[in-house]
């Protein structure tokens, strides 16, 4: 059997869903969305769809995990079993354990979480859709729910996957690009600060293209950052007067 | 111009407020600084004054315990000689029998549930706290005990200041208006006592209006009118 490679790229340079290769996803955000949570947020980059919970800074339980100079901060990355194609398990799987760690490590950058010692932060992070690019929307939805849940935090994060498919460097790379690109490249930044909180990189660039996806992921992330902004000053612009 | 964001503006967390070194900043969490410059944390409302001094109130928020602050607590275990209390702030806080109870206390005959059982509400102050022990209460001061009757409102901590207004002019116009007595925890429980239950419903009203209007200017005569808009509704005024 011959298999033919799906071109992802056509002649005229437009990507297999039409974008253009610095193009991103329609986007959709929104925070506030869960009235038991302190903070949450959902944010929405085409077919992937992420919702993200805060709670804190609480007490600690169990007790053992204080650390007595700063707050904690746990955070679970977790896909529901209906976000994929096939089901999936909803126990844990080592990329979910192992996302939940960088997606904190990158958040621990971010909190001041040295001015409530004895304290835990918990974000958890749900994948309700999954086509790409679900790590990178999930911590911006933590992000924005960290900052509806009021705790002092540096920046908000921005974040996107940049991808290579047919040798073309694209922005906000989607399931089928990712399954058969040849490079993915998440990043995520605090762009105000113009620092990196998060980059991974799976797949091969040269040292060329990769400043030039590094250069394409701050022209996303300018973009995401406005939706960021403009997602939570909705809520306070929506709050009318009632006149009497 | 070291400032860049006007007064009474809503800020975001990452949001560059200030640049310069001739920018008085209050020492808060809700800004931070780097080298020069000044950026928000928090999602806020900045506050500048004469055009130099800046503060950010944030918008959303937790309640942080402070020395000397006045907060309603709830009874949510008893020990053998302290009651634990819920003051909902990111630590628990403490109330010492010997501190409710003026004579010697034996835990050996008494019970501490006879005085404060879990559910009661006690209005008290914070006398100790370092954040590396839990906050201490007393109820030894004027006012101060258990809450016996009455309603309570909760509302988010962060909008405390809002409801009391410059110098209590909110609070206090709320107060006169409703005819209600309205004692303000600061961790965002507010404990009404009005001469009818229409009175306390208007006076809640009134606060939640307060709470979900906050960043909006020109609220205390908004709130006044609504007061009277509802107080007349419910035919308590003419």
């Amino acid at each position: 059997m011959r298999y033919e490679k799906i071109k992802l790229v056509d002649e005229n340079g437009l990507r297999i869903d039409g974008r253009k290769p610095d193009q991103l996803r329609p986007v959709k955000m929104e925070v506030s969305v869960l009235k038991n949570a302190d903070g949450s947020a959902y944010v929405e980059q085409g077919n992937t769809r992420v919702l993200a919970a805060v709670y804190g800074p609480r007490e600690v339980h169990p007790k053992h995990l204080t650390l007595p100079d700063r707050a904690i901060l746990r955070t679970r990355y977790h896909m529901v079993p209906y976000s994929t194609d096939e089901r999936k398990s909803p126990a844990p799987t080592r990329r979910e354990i192992e996302l939940s760690k960088v997606i904190r490590e990158a958040l621990e950058s971010v909190i001041f979480v040295e001015l409530y010692p004895r304290t835990t932060i918990d974000v958890f992070i749900e994948v309700i859709q999954a086509d790409a690019g679900t790590r990178t929307a999930g911590l911006m939805a933590a992000s924005l729910a960290l900052a509806d849940a009021g705790i002092p935090m540096k920046d908000l994060i921005a974040a996107v996957a940049i991808g290579k498919v047919d040798g073309t460097l694209v922005l906000d790379i989607n399931q089928v690009e990712d399954e058969y690109g040849e490079a993915d490249m998440p990043i995520a930044m605090m762009p105000s600060l113009g620092e990196i909180v998060l980059l991974q990189l799976n797949g091969v660039l040269s040292e060329e293209e990769f400043y030039e996806a590094l250069k394409l992921a701050q022209k996303g992330i300018a973009q995401l950052y406005e939706f960021e902004k403009q997602a939570l000053m909705k809520k306070y612009v929506e709050v009318k007067v009632e006149e009497v | 111009m070291p400032i860049l964001v006007q007064h009474r503006q809503i800020v975001l967390p990452g949001q560059l407020l200030a640049e310069g070194k001739d920018v008085e900043v209050k020492a808060q969490h809700t800004i931070y600084r780097i080298g020069d410059k000044y950026y928000s944390s928090v999602i806020g409302l900045t506050d500048v004054q004469n055009g130099k001094r800046l503060s950010v109130i944030a918008l959303e928020g937790f309640y942080f315990p402070k020395v000397d602050d006045i907060v309603i607590g709830m009874i949510i275990d008893t020990g053998l000689t302290s009651w634990t209390v819920d003051i909902r702030s990111p630590y628990l806080a403490i109330l010492h029998a010997s501190d409710v109870l003026s004579k010697p206390f034996n835990p050996l005959k008494d019970n501490l549930r006879k005085h404060l059982d879990i559910g009661d509400l006690v209005l008290a102050k914070i006398i100790q706290f370092d954040r590396t022990r839990s906050p201490v209460l007393t109820v030894k001061g004027k006012g101060l005990g258990k809450i016996t009757k009455g309603v309570i409102v909760e509302i988010i901590p962060s909008r405390v200041p809002r409801v009391i207004g410059r110098k209590g002019s909110m609070i206090n116009m709320v107060k006169e208006e409703t005819k209600c007595q309205i004692t303000i925890g600061l961790n965002g429980r507010i404990w009404i006592i009005g001469p009818t239950l229409t009175h306390e419903e208007v006076a809640i009203l009134a606060i939640k209006k307060i709470e979900r209007e906050t960043h909006i200017s020109g609220l205390t005569d908004r709130v006044k009118a609504f007061i009277r808009e509802e107080l007349k509704k419910r035919g308590l005024a003419k």
